[in-house]
């Protein structure tokens, strides 16, 4: 198993007498990529920002390969790259320009800082803009330029904190596949995000915050073993379903929730295998089913089951 | 340091590619200065006189000449008009007063000179709102009819005939009177001698002004050539906008606070202090850079002397620091860009008018200008003045200098402190 690269020891941060972060603890490994997630206002940002020593936590402590990082912490937050979730670029200098200052920010200069700068322009997609200002592109060009600022001084750790707002989807999909590129280089990444399919697409360990606590802290698949409903079957029924057919159907095999909303039942599942008897139970009842689908349970899903509420809330 | 460099480095950049900042603080201080720099005397051939219509009602000969010793006076432009178009003409303000000089006014003058009988007056119509121009022009009449009325009584006809009658009414009313009577008769024997004519003609006999006055403007330093009111303006209209500057430099930082660049910047092995520090650096340099341009066109366009380089540089320098560590102060104190904004510009008004910068400060009441000593645009323009018009060393501009780069300390500290305490 790789080596520690992060480890957050109870990070807690108040602002007067609101709790924003209250003891949150993870880790990250090299090579590994970590989803924050949590809805607006859940810490995530805050977290974010002890991280990368932008903030002084009122207790606790981040340690990057034992070395704590705070805001004084030179040497640390040169192994530190960060993807702000607005864009931290300068429109009026051009994409190279805007480079250039942030790689001299790290310490890089001359020949070394060009070849960098050819290199994460390459690696963005961005090349052919290079002499052009920021002012000039577009949204999804501007997330990537921003993402290749924080890969100048070619960080251990990139943390990216929700890089894909108001992005389309043509250029998310550029996006993650700048971030791809950088998982298979063996970077760490930390993803915070609130979109549910972006972090599953990405992150192979999932950190899971709400008011400012860690609710779940774990693989994928650890964390939907965990959950009760491991699958979903949604029917839609010739004839709306009676109460005493849904009664009898929350007592079958398998099933561990149900929801009715005129002829459509939502109904989950210990197991995908349990779908097709319960198909069959239906018919057997007399219920004919004019649609049918089954899913396997989201991070949404954990989401709610883990809050009782919706993420993007 | 390369960080720091680039920090500064960037700031230059985008400020100089800023069109519109350049017209704001370059431009726009030239132009005004300029306006201003004219307003008050600066190369204009009417120079300060004051705009005067005369309602000339008096046709003798008396009344002639004073109407004609106004008009010579350099210090008026007299306009005649009659009564009614003077009344006008005030009420609209295009002139500042109107002399009316009503028929018979110079004889009744003379009466009154030697009797007790009314005295004629002189209705006198001004602007209310140029009540200084009131008192001068008094002044100047003054002496005009006194000229002419008692050159009048001691050798012209009328003088002659005046004086007679003067006697003939202590007598005919019993006026015991012995030293007005002996007068009067010493007079009419002065008047009935024959006149000594002068090199030039016919010398007016009568009461002249017993002194003249020897007009010398002082200035000091190898300069000495006298007051260019272009310099103040320049001086006060390049605080002015490049204090305007410095404002929307810390207005620039709390945008960029809002932004992901504050966030990024940070986040760099670099601290707060040498982030802040180096927009300050900026900003100096920048300040300094507009002040140098401004006076570059103020010595080359409108003749405003220097009398020490290494005096303006000083204070040049010291303003830029002050003007640097202004807008780090708004941009640490400020809450957010929008409320700052118009704080930020209320307070710089308020330091650019007790500075002396639309206003020369000795105008203002006492008590005002002691005010004045603890704001630092102040000294700022009255170093500049120091160095320019007053035609002072670098010696005198010294303290101006140390004051500023002592405001751009305090300023600076107490910003630094502010963005730490928030960043904990």
């Amino acid at each position: 198993m790789s080596s520690v690269l992060l480890r957050v020891e109870g990070l807690v941060k108040s602002y007067g007498a609101r709790r924003a972060v209250d003891g949150v603890s993870f880790q990250v490994r090299t090579g590994q990529t970590v989803g924050l997630l949590g809805p607006n206002g859940a810490g995530k940002s805050t977290t974010v920002s002890m991280l990368c020593g932008l903030l002084r936590p009122d207790a606790g402590q981040v340690l990057l390969d034992g070395q704590p990082v705070t805001t004084g912490a030179a040497g640390v937050k040169r192994r530190i790259g960060l993807v702000p979730q607005d864009l931290a670029l300068y429109e009026d200098l051009s994409a190279r320009e805007n480079l250039k200052l942030f790689g001299a920010l790290y310490g890089l200069k001359g020949k070394a800082l060009d070849e960098r700068i050819d290199n994460v322009l390459g690696l963005v997609g961005l090349s052919d803009r290079a002499r052009d200002k920021p002012a000039t592109f577009s949204g999804g060009m501007k997330r990537r330029l921003n993402i290749a600022a924080a890969l100048l001084h070619d960080p251990d750790l990139l943390i990216l904190d929700e890089p894909t707002v108001g992005v389309d989807p043509q250029s998310r999909n550029a996006i993650f596949d700048t971030l791809e590129a950088l998982q298979a280089q063996g970077r760490a990444l930390i993803y915070t995000s609130h979109y549910m399919e972006e972090v599953e697409r990405l992150a192979d360990h999932i950190v899971i915050i709400d008011h400012g606590k860690v609710l779940a802290d774990d693989s994928p698949a650890a964390l939907h073993r965990k959950l009760a409903s491991k699958a979903l079957l949604r029917v839609e029924l010739a004839e709306p379903a009676g109460s005493d057919l849904l009664d009898a159907l929350r007592t079958q095999a398998g099933v561990t929730a149900l929801a009715s909303e005129g002829n459509a039942l939502d109904i989950g599942l210990t197991d995908n295998a349990d779908a097709v008897p319960l198909l069959g139970w239906l018919q057997g009842q007399g219920q004919r089913a004019v649609h049918f689908a089954t899913a396997r349970a989201s991070l949404e899903d954990i989401f709610l089951d883990l809050t009782g509420r919706s993420l993007r809330d | 340091m390369t960080a720091f460099l680039a920090l500064v480095r960037k700031d230059l950049i985008l400020y100089f590619s800023d069109k519109r900042a350049l017209l704001m603080h370059l431009v726009l201080p030239i132009v005004i200065a300029a306006f201003f720099g004219s307003v008050f005397g600066g190369g204009s051939a009417k120079g300060g006189g004051i705009d005067v219509a005369l309602v000339q009602q008096d046709t003798s000969d008396a009344g002639n000449r004073i109407a004609a010793g106004l008009k010579a006076d350099p210090n008026l432009h007299v306009t005649p008009m009659d009564l009614a178009q003077a009344r006008d003409a005030v009420r609209k303000g295009t002139q500042a007063i109107a002399i009316v000089l009503p028929a018979g006014f110079a004889e009744a003058a003379g009466t009154a000179m030697f009797s007790n009988e009314d005295k004629p007056a002189i209705p006198l119509l001004y602007d209310p709102s140029q009540p200084a121009v009131l008192a001068m022009v008094k002044g100047m009449l003054t002496q005009q009819v006194m000229q002419v009325v008692s050159a009048e009584m001691f050798g012209g006809p009328m003088g002659k005939k005046l004086t007679e009658r003067s006697l003939q009414r202590l007598d005919a009313n019993n006026v015991q009177d012995p030293a007005l009577r002996d007068m009067l008769v010493a007079v009419r024997k002065y008047e009935s001698q024959p006149r000594t004519e002068g090199a030039d003609g016919a010398a007016p006999r009568g009461l002249a002004m017993p002194f003249t006055t020897h007009d010398e403007g002082l200035t000091s330093g190898p300069v000495a050539q006298g007051y260019n009111p272009y310099a103040h303006s320049f001086s006060g209209m390049g605080v002015q906008f490049i204090l305007f500057m410095g404002v929307n430099m810390g207005i620039g930082m709390l945008l960029a606070r809002r932004s992901g660049v504050w966030d990024r910047l940070l986040a760099a092995p670099v601290t707060l202090t040498q982030v802040v520090l180096a927009r300050g650096v900026s900003a100096a340099i920048i300040a300094f850079g507009l002040l140098c341009a401004i006076f570059v066109v103020a010595v080359l366009a409108f003749h405003v002397q220097i009398s020490s380089v290494p005096g303006f540089v000083g204070v040049a320098l010291g303003f830029g620091a002050l003007t640097a560590a202004f807008g780090l102060l708004v941009a640490a104190f400020g809450k957010t860009p929008e409320a700052a904004r118009g704080i930020a510009m209320f307070a710089t008004l308020i330091m650019v008018m007790l500075g002396g910068a639309w206003v020369p400060s000795f105008m203002f009441p006492a008590w005002v200008q002691q005010l004045t000593m603890v704001v630092p645009t102040r000294w700022a323009i009255a170093g500049l003045d120091d160095v320019t018009w007053r035609g002072l060393d670098a010696a005198a501009a010294a303290p101006a200098v140390a004051v500023l780069l002592g405001f751009a300390l305090l300023f600076t500290v107490a910003a630094v402190w502010r963005f730490k305490r928030e960043q904990a």
